[in-house]
């Protein structure tokens, strides 16, 4: 089993996580820039948060035969620490650089007013660099968070196809379904989704733009989530070629809309690979 | 590994920075998607000993910007500054490359992001630091201590430029503790380390094994 886990904070995860994932069959990981677990309290922080994200991460996890890509945002919790906000600023030359693959976490915490305006200002950006989006959903109040998300997405312009609505659950797949996004659901060991509930949803919607992630970071979570939920699909009837495409192809397919992606690296570091896809993920791209 | 048509996106990469030089901060993040990535060497697969394909190119484009007669020696500083501070580590090790290249660097603001890079601990960046610049303008205590980074982190000696010319007894010294504490473990001694002990040295000093501070010298002399 081929696995992308779309969406986990390595940063703070250890050296043993990354040894049993790669021995799971992990061979890319995207780190969605996200807030410490307690909040930060200048631009700084931020700057070098951002500049591990592509530098010590990247190599780190090289040195376990995972990709590391990354995405960039102010994240919608310290969206609303007016201290933060110069850290808007930074976003543009990040986003440029290979490995960043989207803009994100963006989205909803709160659902305040400056939450929004720096949704919408992401909503920009992502437009401006040409990278999809990667949008937070909130754990309280849900349902209508994830409605305004998609209104504001909607409202940006932005193609369907280039954001993935993340955090999803039974209540709020149907919408994102509908809206034409990329669904992306979060495994944790006791809250959010777990396994045995993400393969009934995917009975009941199919495989087409849906993404399954571990979300690991500080708290309780499990960097392995994307193997077991692979294991139920199986265990379920799915095939092994339908886990491959919800674990490893829908996320391909979704990051390299950023022309961004690195994983010609990892193809070289894994000799036994046997997959393709060199050229749709060396997008070529006006500077 | 590089096609015609990457071949031909670097060339129109290089009129545009020697045309306009301060374009190279936005076209840097952008150059390997354009013009491509990878080893040169399979065997050398980071880039460790030979510059990979992004390096080149990157470098390719510092000497087009710093040979357009546009920039003086303090807007060249600068350039370089920010590119190296702003990049991610792929962006860096190119500005450390490039640096053994531009002769026209002043070497204060060369040594400030060399010595940067040796406190990482990313081997690729302290390969790409212990270049020709660092061999001849990295004072002999940070060059010293970015030989035994070095042998720390597994950067080949090879790396090291000219490293047997600036071989000295407090290397030497340092080698030999460094050796000492490996065998002291039960770990493997790399063959780089018996190298520096082995080479000839224009102060050869006092015998390690005459300094009663550093008694283990003595396995290293061996």
């Amino acid at each position: 089993m081929r696995i992308f886990d779309p969406h986990i904070h390595m940063t703070s995860r250890t050296t043993d996580d990354y040894q049993a994932m790669y021995d799971a069959g992990v061979r890319a990981v995207t780190e969605p820039a996200f807030w410490l677990g307690q909040p930060r309290t200048s631009v700084g922080s931020f700057r070098d948060y951002f500049d591990g994200l592509v530098g010590w991460e990247r190599f780190r996890a090289a040195q376990f035969g995972i990709t590391h890509h990354c995405t960039v945002a102010l994240n919608p919790k310290e969206a609303n620490d007016p201290r933060l906000a110069g850290v808007l600023d930074l976003l543009p030359r990040y986003l440029a650089k290979d490995g960043v693959v989207a803009v994100g976490e963006t989205g909803f915490d709160a659902m305040t007013e400056a939450e929004e305006t720096v949704f919408v200002r992401h909503l920009g950006l992502a437009a401006e660099h040409g990278l999809p989006v990667l949008v937070h959903t909130p754990h309280r109040d849900k349902v209508e968070g994830t409605r305004r998300s998609l209104e504001l997405v909607a409202g940006s312009g932005l193609p369907p196809g280039m954001v993935l609505i993340d955090h999803l659950n039974e209540v709020t797949v149907g919408q994102v379904a509908e809206a034409g996004c990329w669904m992306g659901f979060s495994i944790y060991p006791d809250t959010k989704m777990d396994e045995h509930r993400m393969v009934k949803v995917l009975s009941e919607y199919g495989l087409d733009r849906m993404i399954v992630n571990s979300a690991a970071d500080w708290g309780r979570s499990d960097p392995l989530k994307t193997l077991k939920t692979g294991r139920a699909m199986l265990d379920a009837g799915f095939g092994e070629d339908d886990v491959d495409r919800v674990l490893w192809r829908n996320p391909v397919e979704f990051y390299a809309q950023s022309g961004r992606l690195l994983l010609d690296d990892a193809q070289a570091a894994d000799p036994t690979a046997t997959w393709e896809g060199n050229s749709v993920l060396r997008g070529q791209r006006p500077v | 590994m590089t096609t015609p048509a990457a071949a031909a996106r670097l060339a129109e990469l290089v009129t545009r920075v020697t045309e306009h030089p301060n374009q190279l901060p936005t076209l840097f993040p952008a150059v390997a998607r354009l013009v491509g990535r990878g080893p040169t060497d399979p065997a050398d697969r980071d880039g460790l000993l030979t510059l990979r394909v992004e390096d080149d190119a990157r470098v390719t484009l510092l000497a087009a910007a710093a040979g357009s007669g546009r920039l003086d020696t303090n807007q060249l500083a600068a350039l370089l500054t920010e590119l190296y501070e702003e990049g991610d580590g792929d962006e860096r090790r190119a500005v450390l490359r490039a640096l053994d290249r531009l002769d026209a660097v002043d070497p204060r603001v060369g040594r400030r992001l060399v010595e940067d890079a040796l406190r990482s601990n990313d081997p690729r960046l302290i390969a790409a630091a212990m270049g020709r610049f660092a061999a001849r303008h990295l004072g002999a205590d940070a060059w010293r201590h970015g030989v035994l980074k070095c042998l720390f982190v597994g950067v080949p000696l090879a790396a090291v430029t000219d490293w047997a010319d600036r071989v000295d007894s407090e290397l030497v010294r340092m080698t030999a503790d460094f050796t000492a504490e490996r065998e002291a473990a039960g770990r493997t001694v790399p063959e780089d380390a018996r190298r520096i002990l082995a080479a000839p040295r224009p102060d050869p000093g006092p015998e390690p094994s005459e300094d009663p501070e550093h008694p283990q010298a003595r396995e290293g002399e061996r």
